[in-house]
């Protein structure tokens, strides 16, 4: 059993327009498992819902549709002390540390308030706690005084990821916790991550639109478009030799150090997507990809590719799934 | 991309020994922000300046048109673009430097356009302003359709919030286009964009710079852009610049010690030997060091 199932997941969103009122499909039926002291990359472009999916997980949306279930519970029927215990075991990092840290609240206050509400009734054996959480995230246990507006990006990202680690959760859902910081600052972090997760055993379920940091963090990734996952597989396998056309455009149009030196790489790569992601309260029929899709055919615009297994391991939404990985 | 300029192509521009200090309370102790930068732009070339946030990148691209914001001063050096000082001239000569022909397109599209004015007439604005064409809203829609902004008659009509980021960042290139710039600076041009939206405007980029053998000066911290935009790279790191040359060449056998690192930190997408479990190590940080500045 997995540590985290989410089964045929759909969130919508009323989204109104004057007096028009549209549904707005956010995640579109998606399905995916984080094993226990793994990590699962979830990525895509601005409005593809992987946002969404991960609020959805940590129970912050309802979802319109499907299941998911924690340890084989079912997140949604959770009350009392089960909800609380769910929540111990799943925490979150958020993009920007800033943002959400009380600029008014001490660091030590800010972590003490997590272990307060979730039953440490002892101030010292907070204090203690905060300081050692302070040390395992490479921060000294003396910052606990201080302010956020003491520290810089990267330090406050550490103190996010202190106070997430505060409950001792087995699935930290990080939404784009390195993109705001520098190159060099991004790779501490990284590496804080990747220690912590060898250390703890913690899951990640790693939400970015990095692909290199996906592919440098995450062992699996699940690329997703307007709401719906169109390929799984491991990271290595998936960005070697992608089996959807989205997938390829992806890994075709970001700008990469060693691709876009290497002139037969950069011959094969150029695929430039035409147009903007379509809104998601106005699907495309069919394949919600076609209308950008360079290997489009005609059965794309009529018939919704499904999420299947072609390759032990790997899934993709693409009829045509097979002759890209030829 | 970026062609392959002939390196006798005319000289557009040439920093000197460019030092940008900041005022702070203390007058003997300024922020040297950008501290003795050299570098020149041909035509139709493209030169990156990469470094990370505080480097002084985009100080010395403001500096170039004398746009340093309020306590923001040039110390020394020199700035010539195309043969001629900027940093002596007067105001009515800068008024035709600025926008007529250095141009600027920013990051974030969304701010640096008017909310409560149309596409159209901004763009309109700015071939007013520098009366370089007879009908200023017919040549609007000329650029649009330059820029590749779809059915730009009706578009034209629309307003900034009616648009999204990537259409945003064609406008802005079309405002910077509409005096026919000799020299295109381009701070972070799509950091806010997604990845096929950036591709799309970096093959705009390269087009336009085709047609009009532009100058362009890419600001950035993003290797992955330089590798595929520039030809010549100037490293900067505290105000100053720690290593320059070909693009590919610093890219692929960077010399100094902060490029070195700089390059390891960076994730790749094809990484060199995978480690366990097929991520990748990487990063000549360790976790904890403190490289940063803290405010």
């Amino acid at each position: 059993m997995a540590l985290l199932e989410v089964d045929q997941l759909s969130v919508q969103f009323i989204a109104r327009h004057g007096r028009s009122r549209r549904i707005l499909r956010a995640v579109e039926q998606v399905s995916l498992a984080v094993e226990a002291g793994e990590s699962l990359g979830v990525v895509g472009e601005s409005g593809s819902g992987k946002t969404t999916l991960g609020r959805a997980i940590l129970g912050l949306w309802k979802p319109a549709a499907g299941s998911i279930r924690f340890r084989g519970q079912e997140v949604s029927g959770l009350r009392g002390s089960a909800l609380a215990d769910f929540r111990r075991h799943v925490q979150m990092v958020f993009q920007d540390p800033f943002d959400s840290l009380n600029p008014r609240m001490s660091i030590g206050t800010a972590i003490g308030e997590v272990l307060a509400i979730h039953g440490m009734k002892s101030r010292a054996a907070r204090l203690a706690r905060t300081a050692e959480l302070l040390e395992l995230v490479g921060l000294q246990a003396g910052y606990a005084d201080r302010y956020p507006h003491e520290f810089s990006g990267g330090q406050r990202q550490r103190i996010g990821i202190a106070r997430a680690l505060a409950t001792g959760p087995s699935l930290i859902v990080a939404d784009e916790p390195v993109s705001a910081l520098d190159v060099s600052v991004q790779v501490q972090i990284i590496n804080l991550m990747r220690r912590l997760q060898a250390e703890m055993g913690l899951a990640y379920l790693f939400i970015a639109h990095d692909l290199a940091v996906v592919r440098t963090m995450c062992r699996r990734v699940a690329v997703m478009y307007l709401g719906r996952v169109v390929e799984t597989g491991l990271s290595a396998e998936l960005f070697d030799k992608p089996a959807h056309p989205y997938t390829e455009a992806l890994l075709s149009a970001v700008p990469d150090v060693d691709a876009d030196l290497d002139p037969t790489l950069a011959q094969k790569r150029r695929i430039v997507l035409k147009g903007d992601v379509p809104s998601a309260t106005d699907v495309p029929p069919g394949c919600p990809f076609h209308p950008r899709c360079h290997r489009a055919q005609p059965v794309c615009a009529v018939q919704l590719p499904v999420l299947r297994e072609v390759l032990p391991g790997r899934c993709s939404a693409c009829h045509f799934a097979e002759e890209l990985l030829k | 991309m970026s062609g392959e300029p002939s390196s006798d192509a005319p000289e557009l521009l040439a920093v000197r020994d460019l030092k940008v200090y900041f005022r702070t309370a203390d007058p003997l102790q300024p922020v040297k922000a950008v501290d003795g930068v050299t570098f020149s732009i041909r035509e139709g070339e493209t030169v990156a300046v990469v470094g990370e946030s505080g480097s002084g990148k985009s100080m010395t691209a403001l500096a170039l048109a004398r746009l340093l914001p309020g306590a923001g001063y040039v110390a020394g050096g020199s700035v010539t673009f195309e043969g001629e000082e900027v940093l002596t001239m007067d105001a009515r000569r800068l008024r035709e430097l600025r926008g007529g022909r250095i141009a600027y397109i920013f990051q974030e599209p969304a701010t640096s356009l008017n909310p409560v004015f149309t596409v159209g007439w901004q763009i309109a604005e700015a071939v007013r302003v520098h009366r370089t064409a007879p009908d200023p809203e017919r040549e609007a829609v000329r650029l649009m359709q330059l820029v590749g902004l779809p059915d730009p008659e009706r578009r034209r009509k629309s307003y900034p919030h009616e648009m999204s980021g990537g259409m945003q960042q064609r406008v802005m290139i079309a405002m910077a286009l509409a005096c026919k710039p000799r020299l295109l600076v381009a701070d972070e041009p799509t950091t806010a964009l997604d990845v096929t939206i950036q591709a799309q405007i970096l093959e705009l980029l390269a087009d336009l710079q085709r047609r009009f053998s532009m100058g362009i000066l890419l600001i950035t911290h993003n290797f992955g852009l330089v590798a595929r935009m520039a030809k010549f790279i100037h490293v900067m790191n505290a105000g100053h610049v720690v290593e320059s040359g070909p693009a590919r060449e610093v890219l692929t056998n960077p010399r100094h010690a902060y490029t070195k690192a700089l390059l390891r930190a960076v994730p790749r997408l094809r990484p060199p030997a995978g480690g366990a479990g097929g991520t990748p190590a990487i990063g000549a940080w360790t976790e904890t060091a403190g490289s940063e500045r803290t405010p």
